[in-house]
């Protein structure tokens, strides 16, 4: 097996070996069962007269707390990704494990390459395991499937390769806790740069638009998150918001609503981004001494 | 490349950590097959050297070849075993699996695995926990596995960092049969240690290295040349030993006085002075020097 190969591999079996595999499993099927249960609660609420809620309004709450719930997992994504990539070098060459590993004829590349590989596999495993779970919960409950599933996954899965590898990048140089916690605020920090960036929007300020267009940029986890967000959205929601007219100005502000997804250059900047950040972290490692 | 090569050598060698000089001009040969020890006091460099020598630090200036081919060469780690100073593998491997890892890495036949690992285990002596995690291993023991890790694929030179700084006495003597059963099969060992009557059990040629420089090297025949004189003595206070300077350096250890370098003929002077001074002497010991006579005596002569 190629070391690449070999490197993802060891990064699978280790966070098998410790378990953390099986503790997000478990959390993440508490989590489904509690909010399938609340999710039916939903069909089961009763207007002042007596009747259940009408299937549209229904429709309605569900996406909207499916939203909600989604920026959970997503944060759990993130945070892991963060928290399991910030160590993933430094304390390896802090320990001594890559020592003796990096005597054999291993390129410091295929080491990177290989870390990021092995957690790359896990994030999307999370993603796509974690959606296809909590959708089927709800589906069960209210009848109620986002209209675009796959892309979900998809922006969900790519905020977190995003995290992880500036986790990654940070842990060449900084030790685990450090690189941890950098990459943890600075999601934080776009996230809330993001909001600030629609209150622009509402506002019609440029300076403040600029704020959140420049963090989608040089962070673009919450560019993606508001196209995980565009992919919960039924045509109907988008719809009454964007009917709201002036309201739907301040409806930009919430970060749980999106009226447009991301365009295509987009997501062709993150792919760049990604590519660009694990040559540094590369490069990085490469000059390193150990 | 010819297995007339060398398996190390070094062409004023150096490394500088900003403005700390960790090895000034490193110049050493170390033909094939010789058990090679390289001493010094902690701080000294002989780390930096092998790290610089695999490739894991980049030198400052200077060359350096191994095996016939300059340092860095990724095909010539297939014939490389390490053992780090600071060595650690995977907890949540089995020793088996870890062996089978650096197999992978090195890289081994597959077929030749299941051979490899039976015999590295058998020779550290850890068999019977070769389906043990390695969370569970002492210390010691993952210093063996360690130790197991850098002998497979029957590696043309061998570096061993510190190989015994875990291991209690009998597994000292295993590791100094192994270096030797190393020699003897063709494989050039690279000791390094600060542990004196270990390098001096088994090493065929040292260097003695102090704050980043070779001070001596040579086999232990041409190191060990002198005399030392051992004398139990009281009486002598801090002035009075500050006289004995002109018999050389010397060890203080309290009622115990070692003369690391002194000629036979000058005892019966060395005897006559401290007696004049005010000692008594209870017992004159002269002997042929040994690594740690030789090694303060350096370390002195350096200061």
């Amino acid at each position: 097996m190629p070391p690449i190969l070999v490197f993802a591999r060891l990064t699978v079996q280790e966070a098998s070996r410790r378990r953390l595999l099986l503790a997000l499993l478990v959390l993440t099927l508490l989590v489904v069962g509690f909010s399938g249960w609340g999710f039916h609660k939903i069909t089961t609420v009763t207007r002042t007269d007596g009747s259940v809620l009408p299937p549209d309004q229904v429709t309605l709450i569900t996406s909207q707390l499916l939203i909600v719930v989604t920026f959970m997992y997503s944060g759990v994504l993130a945070l892991s990704a963060a928290v399991v990539a910030g160590p993933l070098i430094s304390s390896e060459v802090e320990s001594g494990l890559l020592l003796s590993m990096l005597a054999r004829p291993v390129r410091r590349s295929e080491v990177v390459i290989g870390k990021w590989l092995g957690l790359a596999v896990l994030v999307t495993i999370y993603a796509a395991g974690s959606a296809f779970l909590e959708l089927t919960a709800v589906n069960i409950a209210t009848g109620y499937l986002p209209p675009h599933p796959i892309e979900l996954v998809l922006f969900v899965a790519a905020e977190g390769l995003t995290l992880l590898s500036l986790g990654l990048v940070l842990s060449t140089r900084l030790s685990g806790i450090t690189g941890g916690v950098i990459a943890l605020v600075a999601w934080l920090m776009a996230w809330i740069a993001g909001v600030v960036g629609d209150i622009g929007a509402g506002l019609q300020n440029q300076a403040l638009q600029n704020v959140g267009t420049i963090s989608h940029l040089l962070l673009p986890t919450d560019g993606l998150w508001r196209g995980a967000v565009y992919s919960l959205e039924p045509a109907a929601m988008i719809t009454l918001f964007r009917a709201a007219g002036s309201a739907g100005r301040s409806a930009s502000a919430n970060p749980f609503f999106e009226a447009n997804g991301p365009p295509l250059t987009y997501v062709g900047w993150v792919v760049g981004w990604i590519v660009v950040v694990l040559a540094l972290t590369i490069y990085s490692f490469r000059r390193r001494e150990i | 490349m010819a297995a007339s090569t060398p398996a190390i050598h070094t062409v004023d060698l150096s490394k500088r950590f900003g403005k700390t000089v960790a090895l000034a001009g490193l110049t050493m040969t170390v033909p094939r097959g010789e058990i090679f020890g390289f001493l010094g006091p902690n701080g000294a460099g002989k780390t930096t050297s092998v790290k610089l020598l695999l490739g894991l630090l980049r030198p400052t200036s200077g060359e350096a070849w191994l095996l016939g081919e300059r340092i860095g060469d990724l095909n010539t780690r297939r014939r490389i075993g390490y053992l780090p100073e600071l060595f650690r593998y995977q907890g949540w491997l089995d020793a088996r699996e870890v062996l089978a890892l650096h197999c992978e890495l090195a890289p081994l036949p597959r077929s030749t695995w299941k051979d490899e690992i039976r015999a590295a285990l058998d020779t550290v002596g850890l068999s019977d926990r070769a389906d043990d995690r390695v969370s569970t291993f002492s210390k010691g023991m993952q210093q063996r596995l360690g130790l197991a890790a850098a002998l497979l694929g029957k590696p043309e030179l061998v570096f061993l960092d510190e190989p015994t700084s875990a291991l209690d006495p009998i597994g000292r003597h295993d590791v100094r049969e192994i270096i030797r059963g190393l020699s003897a099969r063709g494989t050039a060992v690279f000791l390094n240690s600060h542990l004196l009557s270990e390098v001096e059990q088994v090493c065929d040629r040292v260097a003695v290295v102090d704050h980043g420089r070779v001070i001596a090297s040579g086999t232990m025949d041409e190191l060990l040349s002198g005399t030392a004189v051992r004398v139990r003595v009281s009486g002598l206070d801090k002035q009075a030993r500050g006289k004995l300077a002109g018999f050389g350096p010397l060890d203080d250890e309290g009622d115990h006085l070692t003369f690391t370098k002194l000629d036979i003929e000058r005892v019966p002077e060395l005897v006559s002075t401290i007696v004049a001074l005010g000692g008594r002497i209870y017992e004159v010991a002269p002997r042929h020097q040994t690594l740690e006579d030789r090694f303060l005596q350096l370390l002195h002569e350096e200061a």
